[in-house]
């Protein structure tokens, strides 16, 4: 039988045409493709969770206690390290650690992002300097991150650093004070590594906002200073946070660079203290990314290995998906108070 | 920087009543920008202190631009470039010299369609204020509460001054623009097509608080609706292609319109 579409064809019974039948390929072949895309997702959460969780119930001498007394241990040795258990590396400074190197990361990395942000919407022209600029932002995201870590050690703790020993610190040289790996320099570099996210998102968020809310603002008599300030920064808010919490969480997940800038396997002291200047940073500290690689690498305990690594990741996954999570549901809140104005 | 403060708060501070609506006169006023060589041509009027004027035309016959010039808005726009001259009072405020956003502050602007900011109703309101200085939470109630109440919407909103302005019906977001615009106390109101997104209901409304305001504010309103330019304005211009065609009294362009061309748009003969 000839139709419009050509001949048709019967199969299983059916009458088929060959353009049903592409699309009906197509849409089998893309649905499993994300179904598989899927599978990958869950099996690695999934894998994690059976190890970990195995980790956290069964592993430990304690064999008479229920499984939440052995959880509670086990998860105590977890955090502040036991020989038998943990090889004597433990968790808690190096959740310490990320997050301070976090914090400071992000009090130079937001307000950067967002004044880079501002000028390219706000007040530069576009030409070619612009579009170098963009450009040369774009690429920065796709440089390896370890290139980071090797530009942060040459610039920050040997340029930088060493020059601040020299002026600063030439009582104590040839020991480095700042021209060594540290806090100060590792968040440095993570910043810079993050700092295309940022610009990104921030500039997004301004660029999507309606022409009628500086209208507004201009015919009230604001300069632009006030009006980016007082009404359209506020108003991208829900964008430069996405930006900043996507920030958050790649500095929590990264390894490579640190290693070059300041993360150590063992740190004596934590970064912070009591005593002034309470937050440390010229001082080495420990990283939740570096800890698993660590212990993939060097654990030597009779516990068995896997259980341990996958528990730590587990924790790590844990912060970074609080993380987003925060960031979802801050977003949110701040959605639904400008929500004509955000877009999506 | 202080003188542009101390003349807000004096401003702030002068009562409804003794105020004095300045006149507008536009001479010789030509405008372009790149893509539209000459958007405006030769206008010249003469605005009186007080009461409302309408401009009327076609789509894309200037009368926006030229509401736009009075508060120098067209600035925005890259490559704009006036030539001719407008007189708010006694002053020329078309000269690279004038201080945009105190000209800002004496002008103010309502857009065709509503665009508070996304911030409370009290801080939409209290947004011009605060730029100008006024800091002390007391004043600034007071501000709000007369401007609201000046734009007929104080009655609504009173018991949610610190809900977003974005929970308000196009109608109360437009009084609200209109607070807003009148809380930095201004002498002179554009209003650009006011009620055009607005149902019948808030476009009286409307209408009605433009009645109110022409005692204290020269008032310019541009409308596609010629009913409407009928029942608020005082004067009425007709503009095509760029130029003002007819200005006179909205009773005579309505009833006796000395050109052709006015007498076919109004009656409908138009194009």
């Amino acid at each position: 039988m000839t139709t419009l579409v050509g001949h048709t064809h019967t199969l299983l019974g059916r009458e088929i045409t060959w353009a049903r039948l592409r699309s009906a390929v197509m849409i089998w072949l893309t649905a499993s493709m994300v179904t598989l895309s899927l599978l990958a997702v869950v099996g690695l959460l999934a894998f994690l969770l059976w190890f970990g969780a195995q980790w956290f119930l069964y592993q430990g001498p304690d064999t008479a206690g229920s499984a939440l007394s052995r959880f509670a241990t086990n998860f105590q040795s977890l955090l502040y390290g036991s020989r038998d258990v943990t090889g004597s590396s433990a968790m808690l400074p190096a959740i310490v650690g990320t997050a301070v190197m976090i914090l400071l990361m992000t009090v130079i990395v937001a307000p950067l992002g967002i004044v880079v942000a501002i000028y390219l919407r706000e007040y530069a022209r576009e030409s070619w300097y612009t579009d170098l600029v963009r450009i040369g932002v774009q690429n920065l995201a796709g440089v390896p991150s370890v290139i980071y870590g090797v530009f942060g050690l040459g610039f920050f703790v040997y340029s930088v650093g060493g020059r601040l020993d020299e002026l600063f610190f030439a009582d104590t040289l040839p020991r480095p004070t700042f021209g060594t790996p540290g806090l100060l320099w590792a968040s440095l570099t993570l910043a810079i590594l993050t700092l295309p996210v940022v610009i990104v998102s921030a500039e997004e968020g301004l660029a999507r906002l309606p022409r009628s809310l500086r209208e507004g603002s201009y015919a009230l008599g604001a300069t632009r200073a006030e009006t980016i300030f007082k009404v359209l920064l506020p108003a991208a808010a829900p964008s430069v946070l996405t930006g900043v919490i996507l920030a958050i969480a790649r500095a929590a997940g990264e390894v490579a660079p640190l290693m070059l800038v300041g993360v150590v396997k063992y740190a004596p002291t934590l970064p912070v203290s009591a005593q002034a200047p309470f937050i440390h940073l010229e001082q080495k500290f420990m990283h939740l990314g570096f800890l698993v690689y660590d212990l993939t690498l060097h654990a030597n305990t009779p516990s068995g290995r896997l259980g341990l690594i996958c528990a730590t990741s587990l924790v790590l996954v844990l912060v970074v998906v609080l993380l987003n999570l925060t960031a979802i549901l801050l977003r949110k809140r701040l959605r639904d108070r400008y929500r004509d104005f955000s877009g999506v | 920087m202080q003188d542009r403060d101390a003349l807000i708060l004096a401003s702030a501070y002068r009562s409804q009543r003794d105020r004095v609506a300045p006149s507008l006169r536009v001479r010789d006023l030509s405008l372009s920008y790149p893509g539209a060589r000459h958007a405006l041509q030769d206008i010249n009027l003469d605005i009186a202190a007080g009461g409302v004027t309408s401009v009327i035309g076609p789509s894309g016959c200037g009368k926006s631009t030229l509401l736009r010039c009075f508060n120098r808005m067209n600035d925005t726009i890259e490559g704009c470039r006036y030539n001719g001259s407008i007189e708010l009072g006694d002053t020329n405020i078309l000269t690279p010299a004038t201080d945009v956003t105190l000209l800002r502050r004496r002008v103010g602007m309502v857009f065709q369609r509503p665009n508070p900011f996304p911030k409370s109703i009290f801080d939409n309101v209290a947004y011009g204020p605060r730029i100008g200085g006024l800091r002390r939470k007391r004043q600034l109630d007071e501000v709000v509460e007369s401007a609201l109440r000046a734009a007929a919407l104080w009655d609504e909103v009173k018991d949610r001054l610190t809900d977003s302005a974005m929970s308000l019906s196009m109608g109360q977001q437009q009084r609200l623009i209109i607070a807003r615009a009148i809380a930095v106390d201004p002498e002179v109101l554009l209003l650009d097509e006011p009620a055009s997104s607005l149902d019948p209901i808030s476009t009286l409304k409307i209408e009605e608080l433009i009645y109110e305001l022409k005692h204290s504010y020269t008032i310019l309103i541009v409308t596609h609706n010629m009913q409407q330019a009928a029942r608020v304005s005082d004067w009425t211009a007709f503009m095509n292609a760029g130029k003002v065609v007819e200005f006179d009294t909205t009773d005579r362009i309505f009833t006796n319109p000395a050109r052709q061309a006015t007498e076919d748009y109004i009656t409908g003969r138009y194009g």
